[in-house]
């Protein structure tokens, strides 16, 4: 067997060992749990500033993003979200589109939503809590 | 227990329900108009009943996803474990989402 000359050191198997499918290893798997974990530690602080914004109206809501705590908690909450939720949706997709070209397509949609949604929330708060 | 798919159709919800928080927070930016028109929507029966069932998603995918995670450790593999886990993501997620909606109407004083 004659392997295509490679510049590096590394034989062809240990570049791709443990890399799967997807080429980028069990990157995907770590950060999913990495924001599941991230998403328990602040499900209490999320959940007690969405009951504070319940009975307040628009000025009062943009009273409380105007805390920095409060803006950073609900920030770190979106982070992890969104890249949760991107992970957990390619997987359905690659579990359950097998045409190649609607599997990129949707991949794609995918992180476009995810990046949308993630950004328009990120910019609400900022704009929020800096006053303007 | 068929039980991963619920995990999987909660979370396909959650990700969908995320256009509603982003909804409210582009709202709460842009003025007192659009923020009345999620009120308005999250104060009807059809938006509350939304917004019950976003709670239910993420309380269940919360929970069934610590049962994962207890997995991914290598613990609670023994068939009445799995059991165990399983029927307490259930009876939890319904429990905490009816917990926090018992506060927030506390909060709220019983319906805006």
């Amino acid at each position: 067997m004659n392997a295509p000359k490679s510049p590096s050191m590394r034989t062809p198997l240990a570049r791709v060992r443990a890399l799967g499918s997807s080429h980028s290893g069990t990157s995907d798997f770590w950060r999913q749990r990495l924001t599941a974990v991230a998403m328990t530690l602040l499900i209490v602080p999320v959940i007690v500033v969405v009951l504070m914004l319940l009975g307040s109206n628009q000025a009062g809501a943009k009273q409380i993003f105007s805390s920095v705590p409060i803006a950073i908690i609900m920030l770190l909450f979106i982070l992890a979200s969104a890249w949760h939720m991107k992970i957990g949706m390619q997987v359905v997709i690659e579990d359950y589109v097998h045409n190649e070209k609607i599997k990129l397509a949707s991949v794609m949609a995918n992180n476009f939503f995810c990046i949308a949604v993630a950004l328009a929330s990120i910019y609400a708060i900022l704009k929020m809590s800096s006053g303007v | 227990m068929a039980l991963s798919i619920v995990h999987r159709a909660t979370g396909v919800a959650l990700y969908f329900g995320t256009l509603l928080l982003a909804w409210w927070l582009i709202a709460a930016a842009s003025g007192p108009g659009a923020y009345a028109n999620v009120q308005a929507f999250t104060g009807s029966f059809i938006g509350r009943l939304i917004v019950f069932g976003y709670t239910w998603a993420l309380m269940h995918h919360l929970l069934s996803g610590l049962r994962h995670l207890v997995w991914d450790l290598g613990y609670g593999f023994k068939a009445n474990e799995r059991e165990a886990l399983t029927w307490g993501a259930l009876i939890g997620g319904i429990s905490l989402t009816i917990l926090v909606w018992i506060v927030a109407y506390m909060t709220i004083g019983g319906g805006r």
